[in-house]
């Protein structure tokens, strides 16, 4: 590879061990890298093990949760095999992250200010009075006109799209090379999604942050993603830029995600819906995981599952159509 | 019926299901120590609108913007604090309950979390007859015979009838819902947020099963929303709310392509596009929703509008008619 990678994840597996000796394989050989300055979107419905590809990377699952096997790559050293010490320096530091709900993710006994300047202090070293300095600059960056203000404030006197912002904010204190960001805007109402987005990618651009977006929306992965991973069944089924993905997918699965999608530009009568539902982790089909809903099934899909492979230079595909 | 027939359907007859008079409703915000009554919260604040009997209406609207509580209202599950509601023209705004009780089973509702609507120790088969026992005089023979064939009309089999509401899915819940909403042969239903807790694939399942449904039985949809890509697939008609009012009401072709109002553009534009190749400008407003116990004088948007002018502060916008069935809000479309 000539271009340098930021994250490399190889072969992650990352199984649930529930009652009755039932195994919950949420998250089975995924394979994908990020560059430094890209974003990149993992896309897929409830269940189909995008959370948990991001909670794995972070190393915040508990049990009965576990990494199985695989590796990942941050900046060339393995984070599958670092101690949870080593994991407090790099969670904050190299690694921001931000959730769905901000006001769970907020500490809602400790004010803006208090919480910005915790990382900063723990992470950068810095004395009380420079971290507020630079916490109330953050607060400006991300969009708090009264940003003095804003620090003495508790997440409850905020409201949700403030809340996402003051996230983003304690994300990118510490200049994290990579921002995971986990259905940053589910939560929230359309013009404030708007708003969030946008100071994500303008934060993106002026760090050269590298940002790993989880989402179910399409729509946020067309606008805002440069390549895209759709997930099924725990693991990655379709793989390549977001241009190729809406002009030109592959997989009968993002086909049906993208036909059951209403939009604003078309008209339909009848919105072409995906049979059946997402199987649980621990009782996928046997073969092609997609196989019991897909419209093209094949004796093969149900004897073994198919491989990712690559149907053109940068655009791979799970899927016996095109082996 | 197609889409055409429908909208033509729709332009020639003015028989109105449901139509709502200067409609409010307001909650009390108590403080002090003698918890009176300090300010009100505006959640429904002077609407007016006509719902044409076989449509489906569109209210959308972010959180705050008063669009279920309107819903509520017009079901008269909360009581109006003024204003008039006809239901198939007879005033049903001031009836005591026991005098609503012929009118509930032609007005049914959906509700957005299926998880909290059923009741988790009754099964499927008790939710469903329940409707039928409280308001028909059908035995219990005919009342599992009925219970079978909603069953099968939204797409469950009937042999899942003695199951419980946890051992289904959220996409299957939300047919549960709607079998039981069915139940009394309603001739209009409030569907509010009836797929926004659904993932995609599951949502386009129910919007084709309400769909059928609508077709099937002649039905009168109020469809509440905040996704204004599901509004524009199964609406006729879409208002847009805003801190208790409604700011915009267009046929659906009219409001999605010639928007008028400067919130609904924002909106509109708002909404991320899957069209990687025509990229919609964005038009981010400021701010986030202003209070609704203390709303900003004049024009309730004028904080978050790009093109406010002075008279937006001290007058309030009345919703006035600019085109066939297009009416608007708005300061900047008065003669």
């Amino acid at each position: 590879m000539t271009e340098k990678t930021l994250l490399d994840v190889k072969g992650l597996k990352t199984y649930f061990y529930l009652e009755g000796k039932k195994v919950a394989k949420a998250v089975d050989g995924v394979h994908f890298s990020v560059k430094p300055g890209e974003t990149v979107a993992l896309v897929g419905e409830s269940g189909s093990g995008k959370s948990i590809t991001s909670l794995s990377i972070m190393k915040l699952i508990g049990k009965p949760g576990k990494i199985e096997e695989g590796q990942i790559l941050f900046n060339g050293k393995d984070l599958v095999k670092f101690s949870d010490k080593q994991m407090t320096q790099v969670r904050g530091r190299e690694i921001g992250m931000i959730f769905q709900e901000p006001m769970t993710a907020l500490n809602p006994v400790f004010t803006i200010g208090n919480q910005i300047t915790e990382t900063l202090i723990r992470h950068k070293k810095v004395s009380k009075a420079e971290a507020e300095k630079k916490a109330i600059d953050l607060l400006k960056l991300v969009g708090f006109p009264r940003a003095e203000e804003t620090m003495k404030e508790y997440p409850h006197q905020l409201s949700g799209g403030m809340r996402q912002r003051a996230m983003i904010a304690i994300a990118i204190s510490c200049d994290p090379k990579l921002l995971i960001a986990d259905e940053p805007t589910t939560a929230l109402d359309v013009t404030i999604q708007a708003q969030i987005l946008d100071i994500m990618d303008e934060m993106k651009k002026k760090f050269n942050m590298a940002v790993l977006l989880i989402t179910h929306d399409l729509g946020v992965v067309a606008e805002y993603a440069e390549r895209v991973m759709v997930m099924y069944g725990g693991q990655i089924v379709e793989q390549t830029t977001v241009e190729n993905l809406f002009l030109n997918p592959k997989h009968p699965y993002t086909n049906g995600l993208l036909e059951s999608l209403p939009s604003l530009e078309k008209e339909v009568d009848r919105l072409g819906a995906i049979k059946g539902m997402v199987p649980a982790a621990h009782e996928f089909p046997a073969g092609c995981r997609f196989s019991d809903r897909c419209p093209h099934v094949m004796d093969k899909c149900k004897a073994a599952n198919p491989e990712l492979v690559t149907v053109e230079p940068g655009h791979n595909v799970r899927c016996y159509l095109y082996e | 019926m197609s889409v055409i027939e429908k909208e033509l359907k729709i332009e020639t007859e003015n028989d109105f299901i449901v139509e709502a008079k200067n409609l409010k409703k307001y909650f009390p915000i108590k403080g002090g120590v003698l918890k009176r009554t300090v300010g009100h919260v505006k959640a429904v604040d002077d609407i007016s609108l006509s719902i044409i009997r076989g449509e489906t209406l569109g209210v959308v609207g972010e959180s705050g913007s008063g669009k279920s509580t309107l819903g509520r209202v017009i079901l008269r599950l909360m009581e109006p604090t003024e204003g008039q509601i006809l239901f198939e023209n007879e005033d049903i705004s001031r009836l005591s309950n026991r005098q609503l009780r012929p009118f509930r089973k032609d007005m049914q509702i959906v509700f957005q979390d299926p998880f909290a609507s059923l009741n988790p120790k009754m099964n499927v088969q008790e939710l469903i007859e329940e409707p039928l026992l409280v308001q028909t005089s059908l035995d219990k023979h005919e009342r599992r015979e009925k219970a079978i064939s909603l069953l099968e009309k939204v797409g469950l089999r009937p042999d899942s009838r003695l199951k419980y509401p946890h051992e289904f899915s959220g996409g299957q819940r939300q047919r549960i819902s709607i079998a039981r909403a069915l139940a009394l042969n309603p001739k209009f239903i409030i569907c509010d947020e009836p797929v926004s807790a659904l993932d995609v694939s599951i949502q386009a399942q129910v919007l084709n099963l309400m769909a059928d449904l609508q077709d099937e039985f002649n039905l009168t949809y109020l469809f509440i929303a905040h996704d204004l890509s599901v509004v524009k697939h199964i609406s006729d008609r879409v208002a847009v709310m805003y801190l208790g009012r409604i700011a915009e009401i267009a046929p659906k072709k009219n409001l999605y392509d010639t928007p008028l109002h400067p919130y609904t553009e924002a909106l509109l534009s708002a909404v991320p596009s899957t069209d990687v190749l025509n990229k919609r400008e964005k038009i981010i407003l400021k701010g986030d929703l202003p209070s609704p116990s203390n709303p900003p004088s004049g024009c309730a948007f004028r904080t978050r509008c790009p093109k406010a002018h002075e008279r937006c502060a001290l007058e309030r916008p009345e919703l006035i008619n600019v085109s066939e069935g297009h009416y608007v809000a708005c300061h900047l479309y008065e003669q």
